[in-house]
């Protein structure tokens, strides 16, 4: 046997780098494409005869730095962060769930209609459980088809999920037009659920518990990846299926499983949003957070620190971006405008780190031909 | 028997430049992150003349011809075209030295035309030159001797004219050299007879043609040169006047004799495989041992374009022993390791495992009763690359004592036990936190093996364990194999490519050709004789 040296090495030289530190170095990767997408931003407002400065000032005033606007973007962090760990469990183990609009539309159209009926059979505060537990459970149950579909026989999830979404979507409507429809004239909408039956606020504020909530899934979410078997084998199945499969792992039942998963916290942010904020349901009531998050989860890297403050950032956009677009007259499809940008650079960045990274392994076939164009250009 | 690149007269091919040297390769070294593909690879391919490159997979045949179609860059060695050292950068500078390559899968766009499919990279022109390009069609399929439907889509060819389109697509593209990898192994015998054709018309109009293969009867019948590789390095040469003047019998001998040559043993033990029971292996064989493994009837189904297991297949394989597994690779080893772990099912028969039938287990369960599987897919399958070592060698236990309490993750726990690993295989790794990707492919192969043979393995199934190692692994990795069945209560069953290694560590091999069992052989002096006639006689009758 050879002389293992090399092998011994003490496991703490390796260790991870601080949490902090990997937060900051981690947050600076993306707040390049953000100063790009906001500059980007700002040429367009100048061509627009809007002044760009004062539209970010204001963003920034009535979305983060007033006591009302942090408070209106805390409420709305609630329902996309617990949308972003529902993403982050799915994509962690390589599954691609697209249709999260369709798991929170309907989840939130049985929530808005089983609310007002519930609250008169038991006493709010179950009411208020078990209404996100019918949440959680119909998101979970929407994920099914799909993901029964890829474990057993290989059917690409993109495709089934997002054929899941749009019926979901439409169901949605159909159950708030139908069985769900208060009698009242005007837009159909749910039975209201009266204010004070409402999730409760934090201490001193106006901000539901619903922020609280979805903190504690994104830790226990970070935990499950880090710290737990379970979380081991999906990292597994994301990373190599066939080594998941070699290993033993159960694959088709983890498959269900992570997707009953990530519709679950889908349809609690549905529950959350719903008992937190509106205590109805309209119709045709589409916020479609999902499409958005799903591109900032994914260019996060999955990464609960990481998406934190990025999700905070976007709901920051979202909330004082409506009052700066006002303010500009604007329309609000600015703002998905601004988003886009600022996504459309997060794609670049990560594109040209990511050629810069392989361009270093000299050798292999896919550097070569990287090599030889780069010679060519 | 050694290469004997000398000007020959030999009458083979049809007068004209047949002497004239197309190609010369000196020195091609190509390696691979832990994989030295090509060493020192010297060649010459002629014109007029089919040149068969031999050797079993791994042994660096494609490597070599990807270098010269310019798809790997060589570490070492230059290329002669015409006299001239060529530099070929990308696959464009090849075509355009008149170097065409014809891969193993088709690389025709199924829902264009077969015209449309040649005239694609051809020429900057906007304008596209139909009548021209149905005419040049016209003209090259008489040259072949074939027919081509111009306006077909090439998704309805048969493989067999989709490899013609792709040949007439590398001659219009003004190829003179023309390489063909492994372009028999999708094809009806019908569809071979056409190559063999092609192939003769394509010699008469003077070019060069280099036909991989690892089929030796193949070789024999297509090629005018045979050029045997053998872990990257050149085995041999056998010229046309050799080739003719030995009976069929002779030249097999001698082919084989160059693609597993008996030297490998001793350089084995050489490398500290110092058994004292080394040839006598067999004496031991089944002493008082219980059945450990039963193969009862199996067949496997072989996935898109495998060989599967075809003839019910019974084995059965004693505590203390080795069994190997001999073939040509691709003759349904894999199929059958799979099978055995669990990775795949059986299309019929029975698996037990000291009497426990493993038919309808999980791969989990079925570690759980102590089988293990040594996969041949290392990278692919064996290891998460982006995972550390640490994890990867506890990847088949996940959720279970002690490493998981409860479901959670006991990280010192983890780490110790992969540290203790690392120390007893000597792992080369910066830390038992190294990501496995990191590491270079003997000390992954370490790690897979470190992994399996860890937890008291009852039967541990090897497939090709020493594939791609260097000889410090390899005799390490074959120690360990040894080791594990002299203790008397466990087994092994060795598949393996190398035949060396399979008469220096099995009790018995069984040999497999064609998805079918050809016999098992105990090992005794002469086996490698008998293992020998037992995979050609496979190969000769297929």
């Amino acid at each position: 046997m050879p002389d293992a040296a090399a092998g011994t090495a003490p496991a703490g030289a390796a260790r991870l780098p601080s949490l902090w530190a990997r937060g900051a170095h981690a947050l600076w990767r993306p707040a390049a494409p953000v100063v790009y997408g906001l500059v980007a931003g700002g040429v367009l407002l100048l061509i627009l005869g809007k002044d760009p400065l004062a539209f970010y000032w204001t963003t920034l005033e009535s979305g983060l730095l007033s006591w009302t606007g942090l408070m209106q973007t805390i409420i709305r962090l609630a329902p996309l962060l617990l949308m972003s760990a529902g993403f982050i469990v799915a994509f962690q183990a390589g599954l691609w769930n697209i249709g999260g609009d369709g798991q929170f539309l309907l989840a939130a159209a049985v929530v808005g209609g089983l609310g007002a009926p519930l609250m008169g059979l038991v006493p709010f505060w179950l009411a208020l459980i078990l209404l996100c537990v019918v949440g959680s459970a119909v998101g979970a149950a929407w994920t099914v088809v799909p993901s029964v579909l890829k474990a057993y026989s290989g059917m690409n999830e993109i495709i089934t999920t997002l054929m899941m979404a749009y019926i979901g979507i439409n169901l949605a409507n159909l159950l708030i037009k139908g069985p769900f429809l208060t009698g009242r004239v005007g837009l159909p909408q749910t039975s209201v659920i009266p204010f004070r039956f409402l999730l409760p606020y934090l201490p001193g504020t106006r901000i539901h518990v619903g922020i609280v909530i979805a903190l504690v899934a994104l830790a226990l979410v970070h935990y499950m990846q880090t710290r737990t078997g379970y979380g081991l084998r999906l990292r597994i199945l994301g990373l190599n299926p066939r080594a998941a499969a070699h290993a033993g792992i159960p694959v088709k039942r983890d498959i269900v499983t992570a997707f009953a998963l990530s519709g679950g916290l889908i349809g609690l942010a549905a529950a959350v949003e719903i008992l937190g904020v509106w205590g109805y349901v309209r119709a045709d009531w589409n916020p479609a957070f999902g499409m958005t998050l799903f591109a900032i989860v994914f260019l996060a890297g999955l990464d609960v620190v990481v998406v934190i403050p990025l999700v905070a950032f976007f709901a920051v956009i979202q909330i004082g971006g409506h009052e700066a677009a006002r303010q500009a007259g604007l329309p609000n499809d600015f703002l998905l405008v601004l988003v886009g940008l600022i996504l459309f650079f997060m794609v670049l960045t990560e594109w040209t780190r990511e050629r810069s990274r392989r361009g270093r392994f000299r050798g292999r076939p896919g550097a070569m031909s990287g090599e030889a164009a780069a010679g060519d250009g | 028997m050694t290469a004997t690149p000398a000007p020959s007269a030999d009458g083979v091919s049809s007068g004209g430049p047949s002497d004239a040297i197309a190609i010369e390769l000196r020195g091609i070294t190509k390696l691979f992150p832990g994989v030295r593909a090509n060493d020192g690879v010297d060649l010459v391919v002629r014109r007029g003349e089919v040149h068969c490159l031999l050797g079993e997979n791994g042994a660096g045949k494609s490597t070599l011809m990807n270098v010269l179609a310019g798809i790997y860059r060589p570490d070492e060695g230059a290329i002669l075209v015409g006299g001239r050292e060529a530099a070929i950068a990308c696959p464009r500078d090849a075509i355009e030295l008149g170097i065409g390559m014809v891969h193993q899968h088709s690389s025709l766009i199924p829902s264009f035309t077969v015209l449309e499919n040649l005239m694609l990279g051809r020429g900057a022109g906007v304008r596209l030159g139909v009548k021209q390009a149905r005419q040049g069609l016209a003209e090259l399929a008489t040259v072949l001797g074939v027919e081509v439907d111009p306006g077909t889509p090439a998704g309805q060819l048969s493989l067999g004219q989709q490899q013609q389109v792709e040949i007439i697509r590398a001659l219009w593209h003004g190829s003179r050299v023309l390489i063909l990898d492994e372009p028999t192994s999708l094809l009806t015998p019908k569809g071979i007879a056409d190559l063999e054709r092609v192939l003769v018309r394509l010699k008469q109009q003077g070019l060069a043609v280099v036909f991989i293969t690892h089929k030796l009867q193949e070789a024999f019948a297509i090629g005018d040169r045979i050029s045997v590789l053998r872990r990257g390095r050149l085995a041999g040469t056998v010229d046309g006047p050799t080739m003719k003047a030995l009976s069929p019998d002779e030249l097999q001998r001698l082919v084989v004799g160059i693609m597993f040559p008996g030297e490998a043993q001793s350089l084995a033990r050489v490398a500290g495989l110092g058994e004292p029971s080394e040839p006598g292996a067999a004496g031991r064989q089944a002493a008082g041992g219980e059945p450990l493994l039963e193969l009862c009837e199996v067949t496997v189904a072989g996935a898109h374009n495998e060989v599967g297991i075809r003839e019910a297949l019974s084995l059965t394989l004693h505590a203390g022993e080795v069994l190997g597994v001999a073939g040509v690779d691709g003759n349904g080893q894999r199929p059958l390791a799979e099978a055995i772990a669990g990775q795949r099912p059986l299309a019929s028969g029975d698996v037990r495992l000291a009497g426990t039938s493993l038919r309808r287990l999980s791969i989990a369960a079925r570690q759980r009763l102590g089988l293990r599987y040594v996969t041949d897919d290392r990278l692919g399958e064996g290891v998460v690359e982006s995972l550390s070592v640490a994890v990867n060698l506890v990847s088949k236990c996940i959720g279970r004592p002690p490493f998981w309490v409860r479901g959670r993750t006991r990280l010192a726990v983890i780490d110790a036990h992969a540290a203790a690993l690392v120390d007893e295989y000597g792992i080369k790794a910066p830390g038992v936190r190294a990501l496995a990707g990191t590491l270079s492919g003997g000390n992954v192969q370490k790690v897979v093996v470190a992994r399996e043979l860890s937890f008291a393995p009852r039967l541990v199934v090897f497939n090709k364990p020493t594939y791609g190692l260097d000889l410090m692994t390899t005799a390490s990795v074959r120690a360990r194999i040894r080791d594990l069945v002299d203790e008397g209560t466990a087994g092994a069953l060795l598949i393996s490519t190398d035949l060396e290694e399979l008469l220096a560590l099995s009790d018995r091999v069984a040999v497999l050709s064609r998805g079918r069992l050809m016999g098992v052989v105990p090992n005794r002096p002469g086996a490698e004789q008998e293992i020998g006639a037992l995979m050609i006689g496979g190969g000769r009758d297929a």
